[in-house]
């Protein structure tokens, strides 16, 4: 036998057989997923840094507004306007233009009770979707995992985030969604021949679960990424997607969606949102890379027919101050809007009123909706699951979708 | 499964789980040696105190000055806001020093047990704070009290800088309250939940009105700001000072089983084990919460070495870093991407997640972090491209974290140790030798075969070098 490196110097170098462990085979021939059963997808967009809603959708006829920010309010001329109160910053042609097709819904002042403004605490909050004063080990797209596989799960690209590394809200206790920034690329890592050796050598069944537990991932990650890798070959989009981050991973998503990959959830971040300094030309930046991506997305998905079987919610983890601070940005806030895109929105256009500028809490503004209402809702109306198993605090549902 | 553990194991055992494992050159001192003796060893050794020095008062002081001008003064050097990132950039510099100092200090095996002990307070205790001197000094009181009375931990902590700062006691006053370091401390630090009742934080956290901190991160008692009048707390009335709650906090012996359980499954099982714990928890509180002697019984109990035990934790990222430092000398080019790996594996010391610290066991495994975990020795060890970005959480002070120094982590194992301890071995058995030595678990013929098909049989030292970057690949060099 010729002797071989321990390990290729690529792991790039594939193999030609795909060797599931035959327990997984099992498994996989059952299929008996209520997952399965729901087609409809659901994109989240996080905005990690805490993006200023308020620049984003602006009070164009509101004094308090232009008073607190004299250096970072957009003028009344420059504001896409679409209401007599509010309008787009001028970055986001593309979203006013979902607006205007009825294709987008925006939530005003979303939060909740007792705000943190840690970053990493309040991400925390909105993906666990905990209170402020509790804190959860699972996210709750993974509890939503969890809760739609009964006894046993084996299928962790039904929540697929397009990154290397995989987010707490993918992460739920039994079974955790897959982190895949590109599919070929992941396919090709595990199926180098290391990879699949020891996915596919016997290993001891120890008197403890974490073995088992260790090689039920390596095995159904390499099973996920063959699947995942085939799906992305069937379609590929003639859409000209912009050659941003996001563009590039919501063009990977299409062309899953279109290839009929049985995936719930797709979860993205896009970051850079944290502008305490130089704020009008950073954010411009990135509202303009948001919505190119994002208006290109929903048209390729109007021309494949998955527009009322898809719905995108963006998020970010708070808003900011409603006043500018010292260094052209604003410091970290509370409340923040929501936006959900989609062709088959309830009520297109702005779901509540204006967030208040008048009644605020120390300088911020107050939440009016609950984050955890909207996620309730998804759930219940969107993914018809069972919202009561993955939110341990229901506050109610919405007339969203 | 019950096979017999050789004492042999049993060392190892013990190492993987009151330190980071075991190098080359000690395994051969250790070997050996009983149990009790392994286990006395270890707490003389952790007699010894290496406090991390990296930042100055000086610095800080200076730092200070620095921020108060740039509010007040133009100079011609530097706007304001150009002097503010200087600082910022300075200040996390220091945390990052301070995160490779202690780091080293854990590969280096000196008073390992206590430096297990402070990365578990440092994750019971869990704090973060961007003043790096306020970090330094915590982790060093941390250090300090790792071993000692949990009395003296709790109220070593509870006047802490950064955590005064980290739970908004700066803010809790007289007239208006802040109840999260209260909160903080029951639910997290001692009874865990559903053990007081509402009425009680309010009342705790009244006592706590003044407790402050100085610049240089002394405490000080601001008693203009402090609430005089009576408190309930617990069922007793009176005009309760922050020291009386933590007094009835430690009186109730909810706490010692609530410490208990936490180091049981910590240091031994993820999964509780009642009648321990209850006589742990009662012994705990009997010897007015000494935790070396907690420790000193779990080390020795024969439950702590059976083979359901063994094996039974999965490492967590720090654990499993300064590990493979330890058994392959690893040198890095580029400090930074110490940084970068605790990043990526989802552990970055002196920054937690949140007040609740890390989520063990299982939650450190899924598919991305399982399969780099696997990779890891093939960065290491062969400068393989680095084909995965660190996720950017959006904060502009930590986006440094995610920076990665060149296409490869540029490390340089150090084989001899390891080459030394093995030559002796017949080749047909370096392969068991080396799965004894590194693995925890037993592994099957079926991966042994696979390891040895691929193993470089040219040179004894290549069979080494080999067959142990094979081992540590597997999914069981992730358990402890």
């Amino acid at each position: 036998m010729k002797r071989r490196d321990f390990l290729s110097r690529s792991a790039l170098a594939t193999a030609g057989t795909m060797l599931i462990p035959n327990f997984l085979k099992a498994f996989e021939r059952q299929h008996l997923n209520t997952l399965g059963l729901n087609n409809k997808k659901l994109v989240i967009i996080q905005l990690s840094g805490g993006n200023d809603g308020l620049n984003t959708i602006i009070p164009f006829r509101n004094d308090i507004y232009y008073k607190v920010r004299p250096k970072l309010a957009i003028e009344s001329q420059y504001v896409l306007q679409v209401s007599d109160e509010l309008g787009f910053n001028p970055a986001l042609t593309g979203m006013k233009q979902l607006y205007d097709d009825g294709l987008l819904t925006i939530l005003n002042s979303v939060g909740y009770p007792n705000p943190d403004r840690s970053h990493f605490r309040s991400m925390d909050i909105w993906q666990t979707a905990s209170g402020s004063d509790e804190f959860l080990s699972t996210g709750w797209i993974g509890r939503y995992l969890d809760s739609a596989c009964g006894g046993y799960c084996n299928q962790p690209y039904k929540a697929i985030e397009v990154d290397d590394t995989l987010s707490l809200a993918m992460k739920g206790d039994r079974l955790k969604g897959l982190a895949v920034s590109n599919p070929q690329k992941l396919y090709q890592l595990t199926h180098n021949r290391l990879i699949t050796d020891i996915n596919s050598a016997q290993h001891t069944e120890a008197d403890h679960e974490q073995v088992s537990y260790l090689y039920k991932t390596l095995g159904e990650t390499v099973s996920s990424a063959a699947y995942i890798y085939d799906k992305s070959k069937i379609y590929k989009t003639k859409a000209f997607y912009p050659p941003t981050e996001l563009g590039r991973k919501l063009k990977t998503i299409a062309e899953l969606i279109v290839s009929g990959i049985e995936t719930n959830i797709f979860y993205v971040s896009i970051s850079g949102f944290d502008t305490h300094i130089n704020q009008k030309l950073r954010q411009g930046q990135l509202l303009k890379q948001y919505s190119e991506a994002m208006s290109t997305f929903i048209q390729d998905m109007k021309q494949n027919n998955q527009l009322n079987e898809t719905l995108v919610m963006t998020f970010s983890e708070f808003g900011r101050r409603v006043a500018q601070n010292g260094s052209g940005g604003t410091d970290h806030g509370t409340a923040n809007n929501v936006f959900l895109i989609g062709g088959k929105l309830k009520k297109p256009g702005f779901f509540n009123e204006s967030p208040n500028l008048q009644n605020l809490d120390e300088g911020d503004l107050k939440y009016q909706i609950d984050f955890r209402s909207i996620y309730a809702t998804l759930l219940k109306d969107w993914l018809k699951v069972d919202d009561k198993m993955i939110l341990s605090n229901l506050i109610g549902h919405l007339d969203l979708v | 499964m019950q096979t017999k553990i050789s004492n042999q194991q049993k060392i190892k055992h013990l190492y993987n789980r009151a330190g980071f494992g075991i190098s080359p050159l000690t395994r051969e001192t250790v070997d050996h040696k009983s149990i009790e003796k392994a286990v006395r060893e270890l707490f003389v050794q952790s007699k010894n105190i290496y406090p991390l020095q990296v930042v100055t008062a000086e610095q800080m002081r200076l730092e200070r000055e620095e921020k108060k001008d740039s509010k007040q003064t133009f100079t011609q050097s530097a706007t304001p806001q150009e002097k503010i990132k200087t600082i910022i950039k300075d200040r996390i510099e220091s945390i990052k020093s301070l995160n490779l100092a202690w780091v080293s200090q854990m590969v280096s095996g000196n008073a390992m047990l206590r430096e297990k002990m402070t990365l578990f307070w440092h994750g019971h205790f869990a704090c973060r704070s961007n003043n790096a001197y306020f970090m330094q000094i915590q982790n060093n009181t941390l250090r300090k009290h790792a071993l000692g009375k949990f009395g003296d931990l709790l109220m070593a902590i509870s006047k802490d800088a950064a955590m005064l700062g980290f739970l908004n006691n700066k803010q809790n006053r007289k007239d208006s309250p802040n109840e999260n370091f209260a909160r903080e401390v029951m639910e997290l630090f001692t009874l865990g939940r559903d053990h007081y009742t509402e009425q009680d934080i309010k009342n705790a956290a009244r006592a706590f009105t003044g407790w402050q901190f100085r610049h240089d991160g002394e405490f000080f008692f601001n008693q203009r700001q402090h609430d005089e009048g009576e408190k309930t707390f617990f069922g007793k009335t009176g005009n309760f000072t922050g020291e009386d709650i933590l007094t009835t906090i430690l009186e109730n012996k909810q706490t010692a089983r609530f410490i208990t359980t936490k180091i049981y499954q910590y240091f031994v099982n993820e999964k509780p084990d009642p009648t321990i714990i209850n006589s742990l928890s009662d012994q705990f509180y009997k010897s007015d919460y000494d935790i070396a002697q907690l420790m000193e019984s779990i080390f020795t109990a024969d439950w702590f070495y059976q083979s359901s035990i063994i094996g039974s934790r999965v490492k967590s990222p720090v654990e499993l870093l300064v590990g493979l430092q330890q058994t392959f000398t690893i040198q890095f080019q580029e400090t930074q991407n110490i940084i970068f790996l605790q990043k990526v594996l989802g552990q970055i010391l002196l920054n937690p997640p949140n007040v609740a610290g890390w989520k063990e066991g299982k939650n450190w495994i899924d598919s991305s972090s399982l399969l780099f975990r696997m990779q890891l020795p093939e960065l290491l060890f062969q400068s393989a491209e680095v084909r995965v970005e660190a996720k950017e959480e959006g904060d502009v002070n930590t986006a440094y974290l995610n920076n990665r120094k060149g296409k490869t982590i540029q490390a340089s194992a150090n084989w001899t140790g390891l080459q030394n301890a093995f030559k002796k071995v017949k080749d047909t058995e370096t392969l068991d030798a080396l799965a004894g030595y590194l693995l925890s678990l037993p592994i099957t013929q079926a991966q042994k075969d696979l390891i040895w098909r691929r193993a470089d049989k040219s040179s004894k030292d290549a069979l080494i070098k080999s067959l142990s970057s094979a081992l540590v690949s597997l999914p069981e060099y992730q358990l402890c």
